[in-house]
């Protein structure tokens, strides 16, 4: 009788949140952990002093390599959202609510005009993102040229 | 690594003991008797002493073929096969390391099943082998091919070239199967060939020149039919025990004939024809042969024995131990050099 | 974690096989501290190169050295490197017990806690004999083997070739894992580039007997481009841009190139690749453009 093996024994960690990785979307794991991190502070998942997962925690959910993770908290501590404790682990020190939702109604409330106006001149989804998309890139490429 | 070896060879080393205490329990419920036997010892053996003393013969054979096929050949040849060298080359002990300890380990394995064995053997046909006898109840002397191989430390010598043997072949094919196949079939040809060629020459033989007379002659033989079949005589030496290695017949200039002289044929006296009066016939018989002795060696005819004394069987152990030590150190090193260098 | 330091170098590296030769006139430095993924396809010489740094086989021609010694040149060297070989032998006849024995008897600096711990939490049973454990059980046996030597640096092949996704996924686990934890180096050969990505961060393709490429993942992925625009000669382009792969139709060429700066000519749709796109790339027959095989650092 063969006994099949499920993935070994879920450790309670103390961190709050856990990542996933889409390996179609063509985005590096890095960053897609740096968008995870970020996207969690904007829902308000991640407070202030909470702990981010372990790197050893990371890799041994998602197999990934540790640098990935590293690479990622780095980026995370250059923007100044995270810091590391040596020997303790990551943890947050600001969060990103104060850029919510909330404080950027007007130009929320723009953006749905737009839209508005967008599918009444006959634009679909796709159009609609490609779009914004060429415009945003253009203009970034423009701010640092 | 000796934990590992040992590990791996357990069972082997296991049936050789059973195998062992089998045969030694055998021997020591039977020796007794034998040992306290008195007089003409030949005569006062049962069948099944005989059973046994050729049984005694055959183990002894055989055990040292086992341990090549079973202990030796699948030593090197079954981690190769199955690739689990992989794992054990890839830990933090060397090739040669882990060649010398499970090869070590093979080795006194081997010595000392065959030691207990040759012990066993040797201890219970000691009074049959001291008894002097001239026919010895048909048994072979201890220094002859068959016993020898038998007796004393050269069943040691065997074991332990059988497993090198069995190591290098395998290290070699790299296939289990093959490998004992190919052992056996080696050793075999070595345990036959070594007695008819090497044997004889490790000490020079001596060589003997004896006249033809009724007390030195072993028989006439006749061979084959018809009216002048060609005849040979056979002498013995002096202790029956000995090994004769060639009986032949010197002409009075010296050359090796293969037959006697034609007038010989006509002087023997012809076989006892089954009448009443066979023991006056013998007389005569006896008496006319030996005129017909008399004259040949008057002639100047003389046999000439070529022989290992039997005093020399302990000698001859001790150099035929020493050519298969020689022979299993070069096998070792062969696998040695082997494996380090040409496995890959 | 990374250091500067390589911990598996070669120069003019080969290994003939009677007339064949398996591997040839490799050179290569791979970084210490990562974890770098071999690729080819089958016959590349995937298996050799790791036999040859694990001590197994001797070269013909060249040099190799890992962790700073010849391979299996003597106990303190085997124990700096680990091997899990392919198809992951065991002992049928030994037990999960008696391979953690065997373990901590002919490794120095074993670590039977690491070992136990892995195995409990494996779930594997340790009376069970190597013989009769799954495929997947066999390879995690295996990998504890190979991570409780404490070695400083891991070679695989192809470890996860013969598992089923599940077992492949938590095989990857525990070698990540215990890569965060101990920080060892380690070489990986596969053919399944989609785990690779995920795993390696440095790569190392090998086509045909020799070093096609190889350098850092993040770096292949920023400096390769898929480049799709009006037909046009391979051989054209500018200098710094090199081709590694072309395919055209009548009006349209399809190009994979290799830059350091941008692309600047507005003719081409520039479009990303991913990980196995690049090894697909490097794995086509024949590179156009440039004849000479560079090997990046």
């Amino acid at each position: 009788m063969e006994v099949y093996s499920t993935s070994h024994l879920v450790e309670w960690s103390s961190a709050v949140i856990q990542f996933s990785l889409d390996g179609r979307s063509g985005i590096s794991p890095y960053l897609q952990v740096v968008q995870q991190v970020r996207h969690a502070m904007r829902l308000g998942l991640l407070h202030e002093g909470d702990q981010l997962p372990t790197v050893k925690d990371v890799v041994a959910s998602l197999a990934i390599n540790p640098n990935t993770v590293l690479k990622a908290y780095r980026e995370l501590e250059r923007d100044g959202l995270v810091a590391a404790r040596p020997g303790v682990g990551t943890f947050v020190t600001r969060t990103l609510t104060d850029s919510s939702l909330a404080a950027h109604e007007p130009l929320r409330r723009d953006l749905v005009r737009w839209l508005g106006k967008a599918r009444r001149a006959g634009l679909d989804d796709e159009s609609i993102e490609a779009l914004f998309a060429n415009t945003f890139r253009a203009t970034a490429e423009q701010d640092i040229a | 690594m000796i934990w590992l070896s040992w590990r791996q060879l357990r069972i082997q080393a296991a049936a050789a003991a059973v195998g062992v205490a089998a045969a030694a329990i055998v021997l020591a419920v039977t020796g007794p008797r034998i040992a306290g036997l008195t007089g003409n010892i030949f005569d006062q053996l049962t069948n099944t002493d005989r059973w046994l003393y050729s049984a005694g013969i055959v183990v002894l054979a055989v055990a040292p073929a086992l341990l090549g096929a079973f202990l030796g050949a699948p030593l090197v040849a079954r981690e190769l096969e199955a690739g689990t060298h992989r794992l054990a080359w890839t830990q933090s002990v060397t090739r040669g390391r882990w060649l010398a300890t499970k090869l070590g380990l093979a080795l006194v394995t081997a010595a000392a099943t065959m030691g207990v064995l040759a012990l066993a053997v040797t201890w219970w046909a000691d009074p049959l082998d001291a008894a002097q006898s001239d026919t010895r109840g048909s048994l072979p002397s201890r220094i002859t091919p068959v016993a020898f191989d038998m007796r004393g430390i050269v069943p040691v010598a065997y074991g332990v070239f059988a497993v090198a043997l069995g190591v290098a072949v395998g290290a070699v094919v790299r296939r289990s199967v093959a490998a004992m196949a190919i052992t056996l079939a080696v050793y075999v040809f070595v345990t036959v060939a070594v007695p008819i060629w090497v044997r004889p020459h490790l000490i020079p033989p001596v060589r003997q020149t004896v006249a033809l007379g009724n007390d030195t002659i072993d028989g006439i033989t006749m061979h084959g039919d018809g009216p002048t079949p060609p005849v040979t005589v056979s002498a013995h030496t002096v202790d029956p025990a000995d090994w004769v290695l060639s009986n032949t017949t010197l002409d009075p200039s010296g050359r090796a004939i293969d037959r006697l002289p034609s007038w010989f044929e006509q002087c023997i006296p012809p076989p006892p024809s089954p009448a009443a009066d066979q023991q006056r016939q013998a007389a005569a018989a006896r008496g006319s042969l030996d005129a017909c002795l008399k004259r040949l060696s008057d002639e100047g005819y003389r046999q000439q024995l070529v022989y290992q004394p039997a005093s020399r069987f302990w000698s001859l152990q001790w150099a035929e131990t020493g050519v298969f030590a020689v022979a299993s150190g070069l096998l070792a090193w062969f696998s040695f050099w082997w494996v380090r260098r040409r496995v890959t | 974690m990374s250091t500067v330091d390589t911990i598996l170098s070669a120069r003019g590296l080969g290994k003939r096989y009677r007339r064949r030769w398996a591997l040839t006139d490799c050179t290569l430095d791979i970084p210490a501290g990562h974890v770098t993924g071999l690729v080819g396809p089958n016959g590349a010489g995937k298996t050799t190169l790791l036999n040859l740094a694990a001590g197994l086989l001797a070269p013909t021609t060249g040099t190799i050295e890992v962790c700073g010694g010849r391979p299996a040149a003597g106990p303190d060297q085997l124990a700096k490197v680990g091997y899990v070989a392919q198809d992951t032998p065991t002992y049928p006849g030994l037990s999960v017990r008696d391979h953690l024995e065997l373990g901590a008897r002919l490794n120095p600096r074993w670590d039977a806690a690491l070992a136990r711990n892995r195995i409990d939490r494996l779930g594997l049973d340790l009376s069970q004999k190597a013989g009769r454990l799954s495929g997947g059980q066999r390879a995690q046996l295996a990998l504890t083997l190979g991570l409780a030597k404490r070695p400083e640096l891991l070679l695989l092949d192809e470890p996860v070739a013969s598992l089923d996704p599940l077992a492949r996924r938590e095989f990857l686990q525990g070698l990540m894992e215990a890569v965060a934890e101990h920080g060892f180096s380690v070489v990986l050969s596969s053919h399944l580039v989609a785990d690779l990505e995920r795993v390696c961060d440095h790569l190392l393709v090998l086509v045909d007997s020799r070093v096609r490429v190889t350098g850092q993942v993040d770096e292949l992925l920023a400096t390769h481009h898929r480049l799709t625009g009006p037909r046009r000669d391979p051989a054209s382009l500018p200098a710094g841009q090199r081709v590694v792969s072309a395919s055209s139709t009548d009006v349209q060429s399809t190009l994979v190139v290799r830059t350091d700066g941008p692309i600047l000519d507005p003719a081409w749709a520039v479009g990303a690749l991913s990980l196995e796109d690049v090894v697909l790339a490097y794995l086509s027959p024949a590179e156009v453009g440039r004849p000479t095989l560079e090997v990046a650092r």
